[in-house]
């Protein structure tokens, strides 16, 4: 690990101007990520802000609105096993906990989360080339190993994915990302909050210079998935493995007619996969397989595999119709026993 | 100078911890991890460093009661809490519940994932989620074991689950 400077602001205007002073800063909270990135010298910051004694970020608030506020400091475990979020918001629950092992969780951040770095291994062995670690160098992933890659959104500079299960999950209840900077606070939806890798790979969100995520909202709304709901992750080992590919569905069901629908794929693209065009083909059309086939077609539609990873496309088609399926039933995927039925 | 109130330095900065039950004021380095600062500055060498990046689970300790990598936590960060070790579970010459378990199950064979498993082992037991053996198995993911001892690993742990339950029930009544 490089010697740093270590900063421990007692507020966010502090941190803020600590991190806007310093494009070389890294906020630090529960570090899972960025410590393991140091270790093997892929981040080499200058000063770590160390924003977990910064005070109002720890809770999960009802909002005016009737939805949720999640602190950004609050860790994913708060998050999964929250009662209100259990309740209103399984969805949200169940990702988190397919995801890392229960020390990684319990040290985890929300705000760390939706800022861990869009990856492969390319990008972790310095020893190699990367667009996304030294913009410029190439990516051997395209023409190297490439099992955990990217089947869709990708470009010519860059085919990581981006490992979250959580952000899944968010992107798929429309959650809200709240955030703080030099310039004040403002809101950015999930759908914007990650970005394509195009033609600069080596940013992985729309995050501005010296803004720090305060916390995620999410919306009343959302309540309506509490019922048929799944989150199906398929990977190559049963428990701690990212996904190969991975599917939050939602349905709002109202009399067998599906009233609308989520459907976002993780572990396929630079950034949780979705397309409201896609959901909109289940709204108003009863639950059934046909027309998850043809969702899963249109979600799908583009998808390019390489040379390890082209079986991701045909499984992530069944396991977005299989997906649908458990959300209609109303049986979730369980994190525990991963039989999948 | 920063001339901000906030703390600020590379060199070495004043940490207070209270370490298996008993207050350690320490100096460190803002880039030691809690792992680092256990076994080469505090001579605590019964956390395992295995592969140094969160995946194996053998620099598992208790922080403020929960479950954590020890060397993806910096040492810097942990000013006022408390951490638990291996060290720290025997009393008065007596193994903790878990220690006697994982010996009577025979649960390990090398045993250098065991102190990782152990404290591993007693969160799960303390979290309260775990009641089947499948359970066990899926919240102990975060521990590897190279040997492959994990049936006598769930064993062990399950005999202290039904132990813990069979207290509580006797609380209960």
């Amino acid at each position: 690990m490089n010697r740093f400077n270590y900063l421990r602001p007692g507020n966010l205007d502090e941190a803020v101007h600590a991190l806007a002073a310093d494009p070389a800063a890294r906020v630090i909270a529960g570090g899972t990520n960025l410590i393991d990135l140091m270790k093997y010298n892929v981040e080499r910051p200058q000063s770590l802000v160390d924003v977990t004694r910064i005070a109002g970020l720890s809770t999960i608030e009802e909002t005016d609105g009737g939805g949720l506020r999640i602190g950004a400091l609050v860790p994913n475990t708060g998050v999964a096993y929250d009662p209100r979020i259990e309740e209103r918001y399984p969805l949200l629950s169940s990702a988190i906990l397919a995801g890392a092992t229960p020390q990684l969780r319990n040290a985890a951040s929300t705000g760390g989360n939706l800022n861990q770095r869009t990856r492969c291994y390319y990008f972790y062995d310095a020893g190699t080339p990367c667009n996304k670690r030294e913009p410029g160098t190439g990516c051997p992933a395209i023409d190297g190993v490439n099992r955990i890659h990217a089947i869709l959104g990708q470009s010519e500079h860059c085919i990581a994915t981006h490992p979250s299960d959580m952000c899944v999950a968010l992107a798929a209840l429309e959650a809200v990302v709240h955030v703080t900077g030099p310039g004040g606070a403002r809101t950015i939806p999930m759908a914007e909050y990650h970005r394509l890798p195009g033609d600069r790979p080596e940013i992985d969100t729309t995050l501005a210079q010296g803004e720090i995520v305060t916390g995620v909202e999410l919306p009343a709304d959302a309540k309506g998935f509490a019922t048929n709901y799944t989150y199906l992750k398929l990977r190559d080992r049963l428990s701690y493995a990212f996904a190969l590919v991975s599917v939050a569905a939602a349905l709002d069901i109202d009399g067998g007619t599906v009233r609308r629908a989520r459907i976002v794929l993780g572990g396929v693209a630079h950034k949780p996969w979705r397309r409201p065009d896609a959901e909109n083909l289940l709204a108003g059309k009863p639950a059934g397989s046909d027309t998850f086939a043809a969702a899963a077609n249109l979600l799908l539609e583009g998808a390019k595999g390489y040379e390890h990873n082209a079986f991701k496309i045909e499984l992530a088609r069944k396991a977005i119709v299989r997906a649908l399926a458990q959300a209609a039933a109303s049986t979730p995927q369980s994190q525990v026993d991963k039989r999948i039925r | 100078m920063n001339e901000s109130p906030m703390t600020a330095s590379s060199d070495a900065l004043d940490v207070t911890v209270v370490l298996n039950g008993e207050t350690r004021q320490l100096k460190v380095q803002p880039w030691t991890t809690v792992l680092d600062l256990l076994r080469l500055d505090l001579g605590l060498t019964g956390t395992k460093k295995g592969c140094d990046h969160g995946q194996c689970g053998a620099c598992t300790v208790l922080i403020d009661g929960q479950r954590v990598n020890s060397c993806l936590q910096l040492a810097v960060m942990q000013d006022g809490r408390e951490i638990t070790t291996i060290e720290g579970l025997a009393r008065d010459g007596q193994l903790h519940a878990m220690q006697q378990s994982f010996v009577e199950h025979d649960a390990f064979q090398c045993g250098y994932c065991t102190p990782g498993q152990i404290m591993s082992a007693i969160a799960l037991i303390q979290e309260g989620r775990a009641r089947t053996r499948d359970e066990i198995r899926e919240y102990m993911s975060g521990n590897i074991c190279r040997c492959g001892a994990y049936p006598n690993i769930v064993d062990a742990i399950e005999d202290v689950l039904a132990q813990s339950g069979a207290n509580q029930r006797e609380a209960a009544e």
